[in-house]
């Protein structure tokens, strides 16, 4: 009897490790072993084709006063401005979404379509409508009566501009998120705070602040890892990088590197800080997070 | 029977109930307490959101209109909105001058087949994590998880040394060989979905002799499948609209997706200033991906809204 309960479950087993096999190949495959084979080619100094010669942490020791590549980290950061004011204004949208009011499937729908819209198509819509002087931006800040800068070919202006593009293209997935989440907060903790006379700002700040507190980490921690990537906008809205290379970020950077000019231990060594940079900011994140939530209990 | 015993428990159908119809909330509201304040609050809510709406139109709208202008109305002052003749001969030069079409069928060949292989491995994955008995389940799962933490730039380059070298440089294959592996946040979401299915269901079929593959592909499978629809689409789409992975190994046009193809539209013809004909093409490459949210809107931001909240 033992003996065919055991047979059973070896025969399970086999069949669960079957079921399992193409995704731990794949991560073996194309995940663990690229890894790998970075941290080695980081370490080197290779065109990608040629001899991979070893030259210890001189990559790492060359990045750190590479001027371009600095640049583009403070630029990659700075996009990051764009991440509160966007959370800021899609919570508003949600609550605003909250009431009881005609067409709220319309809106809702129409503040969700940049965000499943092909980002490089938005980034060629948005580079187009930042032209100094036939765009769209330019000619609806005409109507107000102020004359609109150059964006994208201004040192000044070009990192605003691509942080309120990307910032119009991802409302609708925060609000999605929001609304969700204040639509889970039950309705007696309302009633009850306006019985004790709470106004809405009050009800606001105690109640739905820290109930879509879970949300608001997890956007924060996916997009900032998300904005630590940026690439397609800045290739595509600025091909050069930008005035004064204004507009790259770190991922424009690596690749420029590796496949424009073949450096690839170089960029591979930029790709690794990146990584761990992405990290640790995440690590730092979580445990920020932990340490805000005994507070609150 | 007990698959539907098995949905209706399932507190996710719950919550979503909520987000199909966000106006009908507020059952403990009686009409009395709708007072003259609310309904101003309503009404300039409803003002400020359609304002908003305009914002999050206007640029598309632009887009489209555009694509249908003359190259003088383009750069006429003040702007035409509405142009006087609708040039619809842009698209029609834009799938004589360029990889549009090629640009197509690339794309639905990376998308579709990822997505449709993809979601069976990531299933069978989902199952055999959540519902077998697998040695080392939670390392299994864990140690996948960790590749989340691994962000695309830093595996790209080895990736495209590796496929360089055994020659699929300037093939599809990079784009669709590890995807169809199987996507770990997509198994990450179908295992959760799996923890409200009852373990007796399959026992009950373990005993009536069903073989693992019968279960999973009679059985948990069509219970899987409004969360392997949802993940479906999300992942679809993602896929669709990828820009860097196709860059980097896809050189001649005849071989581009559709994302590369307009970027290089853009640079080409930017030149010779012909905007219709860029913003034409962008919007077809948008086109698609917009038809199947139109279509499957509800579903589609529930979904979104779970894995958000679940995550």
């Amino acid at each position: 009897m033992a003996g065919t309960a055991s047979r059973l479950h070896r025969s399970e087993n086999r069949w669960a490790l079957a079921f399992v096999a193409a995704p731990v190949i794949g991560y073996l495959l194309f995940t663990l072993y690229p890894v790998c084979f970075a941290v080695y080619a980081s370490l080197t100094n290779w065109n990608g084709l040629g001899v991979m010669r070893f030259v210890g942490l001189d990559n790492y020791v060359k990045l750190l006063s590479d001027a371009n590549f600095l640049e583009s980290l403070y630029n990659t950061f700075f996009y990051m401005i764009g991440i509160p004011i966007g959370l800021g204004m899609s919570l508003a949208l949600a609550v605003a979404m909250n009431r009881k009011i005609v067409g709220l499937t319309a809106f809702r729908t129409i503040y969700y379509v940049p965000v499943i819209s092909s980002l490089a198509a938005i980034a060629i819509l948005w580079q187009w409508a930042y032209n100094g002087d036939f765009g769209l931006v330019n000619q609806a800040l005409a109507l107000v009566g102020i004359d609109g800068p150059n964006w994208l070919a201004s040192t000044v202006w070009a990192k605003p501009a691509i942080i309120l593009m990307a910032i119009w293209k991802g409302l609708g997935y925060s609000m999605i998120l929001y609304l969700a989440a204040i639509q889970s907060v039950p309705r007696s903790l309302y009633e009850a705070a306006q019985l004790d006379g709470a106004n809405g700002w009050q009800r606001f700040r105690t109640i739905t602040l820290p109930m879509v507190r879970p949300v608001t980490f997890f956007l924060v921690v996916t997009n900032v890892i998300g904005g630590a990537q940026i690439f397609t906008e800045i290739n595509i809205m600025t091909p050069s990088g930008g005035p004064e290379y204004s507009t790259a970020s770190a991922v424009w950077h690596i690749w420029r590197q590796a496949f424009r000019y073949q450096q690839m231990g170089y960029a591979t060594a930029m790709a690794i800080v990146l990584g761990l940079l992405i990290l640790i900011i995440t690590l730092i994140q979580f445990s920020l997070n932990r340490r805000n939530s005994f507070a609150i209990d | 029977m007990s698959l539907t015993t098995a949905q209706s428990r399932d507190p996710l159908n719950t919550k979503t109930r909520g987000l199909a119809s966000p106006g009908r909330k507020a059952p403990g509201r009686t009409p009395m307490s709708r007072t003259t304040s609310t309904r101003i609050g309503d009404w300039l809510v409803f003002t400020l959101l359609s304002a908003g709406a305009i914002v999050m139109v206007a640029p598309l709208v632009w887009m489209v209109s555009t694509s249908l202008k003359t190259k003088t109305e383009v750069f006429a002052l003040p702007p035409v909105w509405i142009p006087e003749v609708p040039q619809w001969d842009t698209y029609v030069r834009m799938w004589q001058d360029s990889s549009i079409l090629t640009g197509f069928q690339n794309s639905f060949i990376v998308a579709a087949t990822v997505t449709v292989l993809g979601t069976i491995t990531c299933s069978m994955a989902a199952f055999a994590i959540a519902k077998m008995r697998l040695p080392f389940s939670n390392l299994i799962f864990v140690g996948l998880l960790t590749g989340i933490m691994i962000p695309y730039p830093t595996l790209m380059i080895p990736q495209f040394v590796m496929f360089s070298r055994i020659g699929w440089v300037d093939t599809l294959l990079p784009l669709i060989v590890p995807a169809i592996f199987g996507n770990i946040l997509v198994i990450f979401f179908l295992r959760q979905y799996l923890e409200n299915v009852p373990n007796s269901i399959i026992e009950a079929a373990k005993i009536d002799g069903a073989s693992f593959w019968q279960i999973f592909w009679r059985l948990i499978f069509p219970i899987i499948r409004p969360a392997v629809a949802a993940q479906f689409i999300l992942w679809f789409m993602a896929i669709w609209n990828d820009y860097l992975a196709p860059i980097l190994y896809l050189n001649t046009p005849g071989r581009q997706t559709l994302q590369v193809v307009i970027a290089n539209m853009n640079v080409q013809y930017a030149t010779q200033r012909d905007y219709p004909l860029i913003m034409g093409a962008s919007f077809i490459a948008l086109l698609p991906i917009l038809a199947i949210f139109l279509i499957f809107q509800r579903q589609i931001i529930e979904s979104v809204a779970l894995s958000g909240t679940k995550g």
